[in-house]
């Protein structure tokens, strides 16, 4: 990580903290933050914010790895969660899972080399009577069919400037 | 107002309610008239457990220690549950007229609302409501001018943990800590939220109150059965011709509930999410009511040619996923539990080692800390008691 870019996480690590004299309670709203904006957490994300609160670096580990929206690992900019749950399988969700698997060239857990899109299931999103249901970010998208998920993934891949899919970084390496 | 909720049988209630209506009418009252109405209106829970909420306030404004916090649960995890998203977007006035009533009855000073991360996209709006309260007076200092009733609320969000729903582990994630459910008792009305006296209540639950005081313990009363009064949302997907949420008295049965949305012909209903119990079809004539068939208003049908066994199958993968890994028998019971279930479908499931599992679901549903892995296995239970030729005739896959 950048020297900039460390301080600036500082920055936002403590803007939150202080808000509520740094009491283990801002724990979660910083780990939010810090994804949404770095997509991952680190390590070093991980000891600085346990030294800002002044708990032990595991504890925030333990923390981030409980939670399925604070997952340290570094996702794509855009992160794709298709709802795996009761209503949504009767719905048909498996034939939109293998559209968007084919469409951003990835698996589920994956994401594309340049870091802008990532593809997870997630669970009941409470959406279940327009399913099948997917979030991406915090955008909401439902009674999706595999038509309607590809119009969707071209219409992101058309706002991001040189993506390389997985099958077109693979042929270049 | 105009409501996405529907209903054919009865008026729909909140759409009728003005916002801050029935906090000024409560706020009219003395604390002890507050909770004395909610336990009048028999005003039950509607996250799931329904637990008396006259009893739960009353147990928290005997605490004297301060300060106290009015908690609403928006973590609606429970599969197949929407109801709450559709408060939250179209009456959020009334939930926060629920808090504030409550805060009054409890004398709570702060108030959070924790909402799940798979909303983050009503933040904002959440966010906007409780702003222009603080503007108009209905939150912050001398609320509705009396003197010393300050009471604020804030959003806080969840980041994605169905067992975070649970109260005691809603708590820990509010305190920055792993949604682990702790032992109770205590319980959060004697040691909450930082070890204060702490009432959470369901987003529904707080909207009734609100509805309770506007129109009157006597109206809300009049409808539903004996042990389970009023009206209650229901949440209904899967196979019918007209999905969505419903306002029906509390003991329709599930017929008339599917003759209402649509799904005359299905084989069977899974009633109360993941958690709650699959019914049949020669079971459709019970009550939907918490002495009969409970449920935190959640219905998903299954149509006629629905596979029962992949349905315990997508409902054990569930909870193997959000099981916290705390205890042992829900942590290791369903994953065995759903390795059961594969093994039935690949016709290796031998009668004896059924038997075993059905022996495991039972030890589970006793030994289990909290309430997931209480409940985990009762739809798997289920299906087989219903369903079992369904489920067991299956070929090796040689
Ligand atoms: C695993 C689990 C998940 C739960 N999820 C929710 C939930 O999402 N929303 C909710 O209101 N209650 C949920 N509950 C019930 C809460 O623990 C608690 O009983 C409820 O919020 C109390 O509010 P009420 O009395 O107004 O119903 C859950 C319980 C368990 C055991
Ligand atoms: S029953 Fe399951 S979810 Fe509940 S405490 Fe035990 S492991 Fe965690
Ligand atoms: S089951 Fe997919 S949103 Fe509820």
């Amino acid at each position: 990580m950048l020297i900039t870019e460390r301080d600036r996480l500082r920055e936002d690590v403590l803007a939150i903290a202080e808000l509520t004299d740094c009491h283990r309670a801002s724990l979660i709203p910083i780990l939010r933050k810090v994804k949404e904006k770095y997509r991952g957490i680190d390590t070093y994300a991980m000891q600085l914010i346990a030294d800002v609160l002044g708990i032990h670096p595991v504890e925030v580990y333990s923390v981030a790895t409980f939670y399925s929206f604070i997952q340290p690992q570094t996702q794509g900019r855009l992160a794709f969660r298709l709802c795996r749950t009761l209503s949504c399988e009767l719905e048909g969700k498996e034939s939109v899972a293998e559209q968007l698997q084919r469409d951003l060239g990835i698996g589920f857990g994956e994401t594309t080399p340049d870091q802008v899109f990532s593809l997870e299931w997630a669970n009941c999103m409470g959406m279940c009577d327009q399913g099948p249901a997917m979030l991406v970010n915090e955008t909401v998208y439902t009674q999706l069919t595999p038509g309607k998920v590809h119009d969707i993934v071209e219409e992101y891949k058309s706002q991001q400037e040189g993506h390389v899919t997985k099958r077109q970084a693979e042929r270049v390496l | 107002m105009s409501t996405s909720i529907k209903s054919s049988t009865n008026e729909l209630t909140f759409a009728s309610v003005p916002a801050a209506d029935g906090l000024n009418k409560a706020l009219a009252l003395s604390r002890v008239d507050i909770i004395d109405a909610i336990h009048e209106s028999k005003l039950k829970g509607r996250g799931g457990a329904g637990f008396p909420t006259g009893t739960k306030w009353n147990l928290a404004a005997a605490e004297t220690r301060t300060p106290k916090y009015m908690i609403c649960n928006a973590d609606e995890g429970e599969p197949g549950t929407f109801k709450d998203r559709v408060i939250l977007t179209e009456f959020p006035d009334l939930v926060f007229d629920g808090m504030t009533i409550g805060a009054r009855a409890i004398g709570a000073s702060l108030g959070l609302l924790y909402l799940r991360a798979e909303y983050g996209y009503l933040h904002e709006h959440l966010e906007n409501v409780v702003a222009r309260r603080r503007k108009t007076g209905l939150l912050g200092r001398d609320i509705a001018g009396i003197e010393g009733f300050n009471y604020d609320v804030l959003i806080a969000m969840g980041a994605g943990a169905y067992v975070c729903g649970e109260e005691t582990a809603l708590i820990e994630s509010l305190e920055g800590f792993r949604g682990e459910p702790r032992n109770r008792p205590p319980f959060p009305v004697v040691s909450g939220f930082l070890g204060r006296p702490s009432v959470i209540n369901n987003v529904e639950t707080l909207a009734w109150v609100a509805c309770i005081f506007s129109k009157g313990v006597e109206w809300f009363r009049s409808y539903g059965t004996g042990a389970s009064a009023g009206h209650k949302l229901f949440s209904i997907s899967g196979d019918c011709e007209h999905p969505g949420v419903y306002e029906f008295p509390f003991g329709i049965t599930v017929a008339k509930l599917l003759k209402e949305v649509g799904g005359e012909d299905a084989k069977a209903v899974q009633v109360g999410g993941a958690s709650g119990r699959c019914v049949p079809r020669s079971e459709f004539e019970r009550r939907l009511a918490f002495e009969d068939v409970p449920t935190g208003g959640s219905i998903v049908v299954f149509g006629p040619d629905r596979d029962m066994r992949a349905i315990a199958h997508n409902i054990l993968d569930f909870f193997v996923d959000e099981s916290c890994g705390q205890c042992t028998p829900c942590r290791l019971g369903n994953p065995k539990l759903l390795q059961g279930v594969e093994m039935l479908q690949e016709g290796t499931c031998s009668l004896q080692y059924l038997n075993d599992l059905k022996g495991l679901a039972r030890t589970m549903q006793v030994a289990s800390k909290c309430g997931l892995g209480q409940t985990s296995s009762v739809a798997f239970m289920s299906i087989l008691e219903h369903f079992e030729n369904e489920v067991l005739g299956r070929k090796p896959l040689l």
